[in-house]
């Protein structure tokens, strides 16, 4: 645009520019020098704002640290693993312990290929190789157990270079296969009445053991598992893979500086609006008498059923198999609430709900809340769910100086009456309508969530967090701490005592409900009175 | 108002002093616009373009999505934000390479617009400021940068005017003429 030929008005034919040109060309670096003056005041003002807030809460904003125990490559550590129950959770299990079944690999290579946040598969090809061997496998329905088979010999995966090949025995009863000789470790993973009795025939056995959550369906059985599974000295784990997330190892370290004040009240919640959120689960085409174990399913179940597909493949929705919210979704919340505050059990709890919603045969509450009273810590527990609303409710601590949000990040803000902030709110350091500490790991608005239920699993810290910054399953990080223990000692994040005080908590839950009245826990007798 | 005088093809235009305000205000305000953004960007640690491209809908989001999931490409687009949006602003306020600044500029809010284009049907996660359909302040940024591309102010006010000077003086000397942006 501008070329040579331009007739510059105001240059002389010096051989120097003169003093009107420099001025003209030096015009804007005024602007320039008022630029940085600016940037550096708010720089410096934003930073003074940052270190008061940091050096008050006495934290860092980085990552929890974990030193995390290299896996054991030696073929002498190779553990070999049974799984029981191989459903939705037991399938999830395996796959986080490596072993993916080929259809699954390929569903979501498909879903990759169409949305590439979908970050599945890929995750599941990061994993870590837990060098661990899937021997044996046991479900009472064929379809199961051959999925079960497929996954363990399936080449693709994490573990590949390690798979032996060598097909998984399947197992008829799960005592055949503790017996056999061909198991290390067992992944417990049936529905909640058989817990108790697979942890404690595994444990007599000497088998290590990672069960799913609820640990049992009711109180009586949990003292024997705890009393058996204590005595044998296995290496025991409760399927609560959120202690593996970051955001509730880091909650547990404000908590821990008192960033919060003295905490009176804690509120949980779950809001799921979907009928698979509602265990209104799939039955499967392939199921019938002929290839459903009926009667070893009823098993320790207190009531006997003719054989129904529906109390099978939706155990969830009946007190004989489980217990209902409690058990599924209160004893995740109220673990992770243990985990950041070492609550142990409540001193009384009272609960109530009905069958609003899904009036489909069901005898569990599709709405439930739970009220738990800790009087030695001068705290209550709230817990609130509807299985036929969306709406977010989150998870939240409430102190007298600040509240704490907890999800797969944590948000903090001050309260406007705090003592302890009251002279930083009043300088204006502190805002307490913002959030005066965040901590939001890995990306911001990730990945690809096929269902309104996942989307509250992934809020919930129930399906990834983050490690070094990578997008890591959850399941997977918790086998593998189970299995760090089993090769190099040392204690499991969710342990029998913390899965004692899970169980006697839900259960304290689900009495109150089913009994209508305000239960208490005797801790000298240690029993729910 | 003063009155602008078009010269002969192949010359810049003669600005009055209205004018020539009018624009290097406009260039110098778009300058310090992106040098901010630049400024802003690189000395916030966690900032990362990842969230936005994320969210890219449209013709291209496909590029977008693919960039954010490619770790190696995330950081390269991550500088070249950081410091190509600097290093425009500079130039810009300055008055310096004032046409490759306009161009680059131009070339970046392109990008930030067709990653995320308001158009009827698209709904964004991460909220915008205002109300937009179709047009927001991205293209209207854009189309202000094709002023100051079209209109050039940098040989009047800017350090261009001592490049286009000493060329001067030097075409008039006979020498060589000197290379550079302002003399292309």
């Amino acid at each position: 645009m501008s070329d040579g030929n331009e007739k510059i008005q105001d240059a002389a034919p010096g051989s120097h520019p003169n003093r009107r040109d420099v001025l003209k060309a030096l015009a804007s670096v005024p602007v320039l020098g008022v630029f940085f003056a600016g940037w550096y005041q708010k720089k410096l003002k934003e930073d003074a704002r940052r270190q008061a807030i940091m050096e008050e809460l006495g934290i860092t904003e980085g990552a929890p640290a974990f030193i995390r125990d290299a896996i054991s490559r030696p073929p002498g550590d190779r553990i070999r693993v049974g799984i029981i129950g191989y459903g939705g959770e037991g399938e999830s299990l395996v796959r986080s312990a490596g072993f993916a079944h080929p259809d699954w690999i390929e569903s979501e290579r498909k879903a990759a290929e169409e949305n590439p946040r979908n970050r599945a598969l890929r995750t599941f090809m990061e994993q870590d190789d837990l060098n661990i061997e899937l021997t044996a496998v046991c479900d009472v329905f064929d379809v199961r157990a051959e999925r079960a088979q497929a996954a363990a010999v399936n080449q693709v995966g994490p573990t590949a270079e390690k798979a032996s090949g060598r097909a998984a025995v399947r197992y008829f009863r799960y005592t055949d296969m503790l017996e056999s000789g061909d198991v290390d470790a067992v992944l417990i993973a049936t529905p909640d009445h058989w817990h108790a009795q697979m942890c404690i025939d595994a444990a007599a056995a000497g088998k290590h053991i990672y069960v799913e959550k609820a640990l049992t369906r009711e109180e009586e059985e949990t003292h024997r598992l705890y009393e058996a599974v204590k005595a044998s000295g296995v290496v025991f784990q409760l399927g609560h893979q959120q202690r593996q997330t970051e955001s509730h190892i880091k909650a547990r370290e404000v908590v821990q500086a008192g960033i919060l004040g003295p905490i009176t009240l804690v509120e949980t919640t779950t809001n799921r609006n979907d009928p698979w959120g509602a265990w209104v689960w799939d039955i499967h085409e392939k199921g019938s008498p002929e290839t459903i174990d009926w009667e070893q399913f009823q098993g320790p179940a207190p009531n006997r059923y003719p054989f129904s597909l529906e109390r099978f493949f939706r155990w969830r929705c009946w007190f004989d198999y489980g217990t209902g919210l409690s058990g599924d979704l209160f004893s995740h919340e109220y673990d992770a609430v243990n985990q950041i505050l070492d609550l142990g059990i409540p001193r009384t709890a009272v609960a109530s709900g009905g069958i609003y919603f899904f009036k489909d045969g069901r005898d569990v509450p599709d709405v439930f809340q739970a009220v738990m009273e800790y009087p030695d810590r001068d705290l209550t527990l709230v817990y609130s769910a509807t299985l036929a609303n969306g709406r977010s409710r989150g998870r939240v601590f409430m102190g007298h100086d600040a509240t704490m949000e907890v999800d797969n990040g944590l948000r903090i803000s001050a309260d406007a009456s705090s003592t302890r902030y009251e002279g930083k709110i009043g300088e204006g350091l502190i805002d307490p309508s913002m959030p005066m500490f965040s901590f939001q790991p890995g990306f911001e608005g990730l990945d690809a969530i096929t269902s309104a239920t996942a989307e509250y699993f992934v809020s919930r810290g129930l399906l990834y967090t983050y490690r070094g910054g990578r997008l890591t399953n959850t399941y997977h990080l918790h086998i593998a701490e189970w299995l760090d223990v089993i090769r190099n000692g040392g204690d499991t994040s969710c342990n029998l005592e913390r899965g004692f005080e899970e169980a006697m908590t839900c259960h304290m839950a689900t009495r109150s409900y089913q009994l209508g009245r305000q239960v208490s826990w005797d801790p000298v007798a240690r029993r729910i009175v | 108002m003063n009155g602008a005088s078009q010269k002969a093809p192949g010359t810049s235009p003669d600005y009055g002093l209205f004018q020539l305000g009018a624009l290097v205000s406009l260039r110098m305000l778009i300058g310090w616009h992106f040098l901010y953004e630049g400024v802003a960007k690189i000395t916030n640690p966690y900032w990362t373009s990842a969230g936005y491209l994320r969210e890219s809908q449209g013709w291209f989001s496909q590029y977008f999505l693919d960039l954010a999931n490619s770790p190696g490409a995330l950081t390269a687009v991550d500088h070249l934000n950081q410091w190509g949006l600097l290093l425009i602003g500079v130039a810009l306020l300055v008055g310096t390479f004032e046409r490759t600044a306009a161009v680059a500029g131009i070339v970046l809010l392109a990008l930030y617009y067709l990653a995320a284009p308001p158009f009827p049907g698209m709904e964004y996660t991460i909220p915008a400021e205002g109300s937009y359909l179709i047009v927001n302040k991205l293209l209207i940024e854009l189309a202000a940068l094709l002023v100051v591309l079209g209109f050039p102010t940098a040989h009047r006010i800017g350090l261009d005017r001592l490049l286009v000077w000493k060329k001067h003086h030097a075409g008039n000397a006979a020498l060589a003429p000197a290379s550079g942006e302002a003399a292309s």
